[in-house]
């Protein structure tokens, strides 16, 4: 079957082959359970630690400040609803932005239920949230701040460092949703400031379903999930040592590749921007400039639905998507592009392009072909959905 | 008024025509047995299809009936059926458009004292514009349904829309607001088939659905309780009113002109020697009108509103007419006489019970539809 053009990496990602076969080897060869006195326990134990320890030197951490977790939303729900239990005698009060990820804004409405009080910071136009903005909402009675690192549909990279140093000075304790960032901007803990860190394999070809929560040293979490006493009592369950290799092994590739991906990245998008730009008109660019990850591209491509240039794409064996995958098939134009005052009607009309490691310039030439040929018909037949 | 004979040269055919398709059709995939099979009929004649389902009620609420078009489950069972055709697969979310154009015609309608028919609103706008023009967008040159009706075009040019060949699951009724334009663009691959033959095709396609049971009732509306549906849906705008006999004398009262419908006996609430009809519902005056069964009234004539017309132009003249006032209901004979506008009246040749106003009431010529509109309601009923 024909493999087509894949440029939703920010959905998700194949698994690379170094992580495969790492993946394989601890399937294959070490199958003992982490927390087993004997030998093949001990095996296992031993990956498993190792594994920590390359995680944690990726992001500039100790090894025991890394949780593993099923992925991205367990880390927010950990990192989030973790902190608001552990710390409810202290206060009530969460700021966030009206940009983050569902795994966060549910969070955060899950606990405004159970009497928490949460502020949802504006975005200017760029997608990007002011830190001045932040040190305005910090009350007293604030317990957290949850910022996310790069947006996931405009690929924006929020001042992190910047919110990170008033989180430090005001007392306050720093989360940062870091699945889209990491991997493809240098991430460094320390120099951001952050407490508590959300991270995910599968977005930097690693396998779904395991990722991990930075914890800094002293930051209290309250458990979601009772059991034993794995991953320092934070999160119970036989680990999983054959996912945990894979996630070092492709955080590990990713940092390393690190400046040579973002060239390519960055020329494959520049492309793609100029291409568009140049062949197709009343586009409009939704995110920051310059601020931004190497790989996404949000266009809004005026008098055209976003879905239907998605199915025409896909048909023509383009995959890209309409904001981000959590969201897609909601009528509901993005609420990240209206966050940051893009008309309803463009809204609906953007197309997110994320591009990976495999992607060539002949696939975005392709791409380049395609698209004016599939926006101008639509708006010739008046698109309603998106007219409405 | 004359039809001339069927013919279906300008069109492609399926039931072994030799004539096999080669364009890119979408179908409209319900997870139902008649949507499915059409899917299957299309692609083995070698067209390229493109499965589409349609989101059109909340999914996080268990609204609509497992076995509905809507319900939670039917995608599930089309995105199987399309991974089994080997056909690209899409669910669109119509949840908005369904809603404005569907959901709260059929809300303000019954608060407007009608009966209203949901499913045809819903073909003419969701189907057959709103998911029609997706198709065109990906340029298919028709959409498929499974419909049990067939579109044929004719010498002069016209389509006609023409009942299914299984009388008994004709559905040509629910599909007389489409325009020419709409039926030009049309397929429906199973309305040559009986519903015992779309069966064993789908079985013999080794489709899972092929003895899902039939759809019931109105899709969005759970267990079919049409009146706490609205209850629940217009709230205040429901309010209690009086329940008149023919002289105007208040004989007890009602619980929201939603609950009732013309030619209701049940739950009137009103005591009486006989069995008591809903004879008419006033909106305005938010007041019901009852009589005995003795007593209905027979209505001679009704006026017509919204009158699309299929197998001809509007006619200048009166014209012949099988009427059929209800799904299913058998046709009788009338005369239609159309008016300014797109109003028309339908005169029965013998007086009949009386039909709800916003419900449709369609005209035949053989199995040709010659065109429909929805009743209005009138003062003037003989």
């Amino acid at each position: 079957m024909c493999r087509g053009i894949y440029l939703d990496h920010a959905a998700t990602t194949p698994v690379r082959r170094e992580v495969q076969e790492a993946l394989d080897e601890v399937l294959s060869s070490t199958f003992g359970n982490a927390s087993s006195i004997h030998t093949f326990g001990q095996d296992a134990k031993r990956v498993l630690e190792e594994s920590r320890e390359r995680v944690a030197t990726c992001i500039g951490a100790e090894p025991e400040e890394i949780i593993f977790t099923s992925g991205g939303t367990e880390s927010d729900n950990l990192a989030i609803r973790g902190t608001a239990y552990a710390l409810k005698e202290k206060g009530n009060h969460i700021i966030t932005t009206a940009v983050e990820h569902p795994a966060v804004l549910n969070c955060c409405e899950a606990l405004e239920e159970e009497g928490f009080e949460v502020t949802y910071l504006p975005v200017d136009m760029e997608c990007l949230v002011h830190p001045e903005w932040v040190m305005e909402a910090i009350r007293p009675e604030t317990i957290l701040i949850t910022v996310m690192f790069a947006n996931n549909e405009t690929g924006s990279i929020q001042p992190i460092a910047e919110i990170g140093g008033i989180a430090r000075r005001k007392g306050v304790v720093f989360h940062t949703d870091a699945v889209q960032a990491v991997g493809k901007v240098p991430v460094n803990v320390d120099e951001l400031g952050v407490d508590l860190m959300s991270m995910s394999a599968h977005k930097i070809y690693g396998p779904k379903g395991i990722g991990g929560l930075y914890v800094r040293k002293g930051t209290m979490l309250h458990p979601l999930v009772y059991g034993g006493h794995h991953e320092r009592n934070l999160r119970p369950g036989t680990e999983n040592v054959p996912g945990d290799a894979a996630f070092a092994r492709a955080i590990e590739l990713a940092t390393e590749e690190l400046p040579s991906s973002r060239k390519h990245l960055e020329l494959l998008k520049e492309r793609l921007t100029g291409g568009i730009q140049e062949r197709i008109e009343h586009v409009q660019r939704n995110g920051a400039l310059d601020d931004c990850l190497p790989n996404i591209l949000n266009m809004s491509f005026a008098g055209v639905d976003g879905e239907a240039m998605l199915l025409n794409l896909d048909l023509m064996g383009v995959a890209v998507s309409t904001g981000s995958a959590c969201s897609s098939g909601a009528t509901e134009p993005s609420h990240v592009l209206l966050a940051m005052g893009v008309e309803p009607l463009l809204a609906q009309a953007s197309l997110r392009f994320s591009l990976g490691r495999d992607n060539t310039e002949e696939q975005v030439e392709r791409v380049l072909e395609v698209l004016p040929e599939i926006v101008s018909r639509l708006r010739d037949l008046g698109d309603a959905r998106a007219m409405r | 008024m004359e039809i001339p004979d069927s013919s279906n040269r300008q069109r492609p055919r399926w039931k072994g025509s030799g004539v096999f398709l080669v364009h890119r059709v979408v179908v409209a995939m319900s997870g139902g047995v008649d949507s499915s099979v059409a899917a299957a009929v299309l692609k083995e004649a070698g067209s390229e299809v493109v499965g589409i389902g349609l989101k059109l009620v909340d999914s996080n609420k268990t609204t609509g009936a497992a076995n509905s078009c809507c319900g939670i489950d039917a995608m599930g069972d089309a995105r199987r059926v399309a991974e089994k055709l080997d056909i690209p697969f899409y669910v669109l979310d119509f949840k908005d458009v369904f809603r404005t154009t569907v959901i709260e015609y059929f809300i303000s309608s019954y608060l407007n004292g009608e009966t209203p028919n949901p499913c045809i609103p819903c073909n003419e706008v969701i189907k057959f514009e709103e998911l029609l023009r997706v198709a065109k967008g990906i340029r298919a040159e028709y959409l498929a349904t499974g419909h049990y009706a067939r579109v044929s075009r004719e010498g002069t040019g016209r389509y006609l829309l023409r009942k299914g060949t299984d009388d008994s699951k004709d559905q040509s009724y629910f599909l007389y607001s489409l325009s020419q334009e709409q039926l030009s663009q049309t397929l429906f691959p199973v309305g040559e088939m009986s519903k015992r033959e779309t069966r064993e095709l789908a079985a013999r396609l080794g489709l899972r659905v092929h003895d899902k049971p039939e759809s019931q009732d109105i899709c969005f509306v759970e267990d079919g309780d049409y009146s706490s549906y609205i209850s629940k849906h217009a709230g205040s705008r429901i309010r209690p009113g009086p329940i008149l006999d023919e002289s105007g004398a208040v004989i007890g009262s009602h619980r929201g002109l939603s609950h009732y419908t013309i030619g209701q006996r049940r739950g009137l609430g009103v005591s009486s020697s006989e069995p008591m009809y809903v004879v008419d519902i006033d909106a305005h005056a938010n007041s019901i009108t009852v009589a005995a069964a003795g007593r209905l009234r027979r209505q001679k004539r009704i006026l017509l509103e919204r009158m699309n017309y299929v197998a001809v132009a509007k006619p200048e003249e009166p014209i012949g007419a099988l009427a059929r006032t209800r799904y299913r209901k058998p046709e009788v004979n009338a005369t239609l006489s159309p008016l300014d506008g797109d109003r028309a009246f339908v005169e029965f040749h013998s007086p009949r019970e009386p039909t709800a106003p916003g419900q449709s009431v369609v005209l035949y010529n053989g199995d040709a539809v010659i065109g429909g509109g929805v009743v209005r309601r009138t003062t003037d009923d003989q």
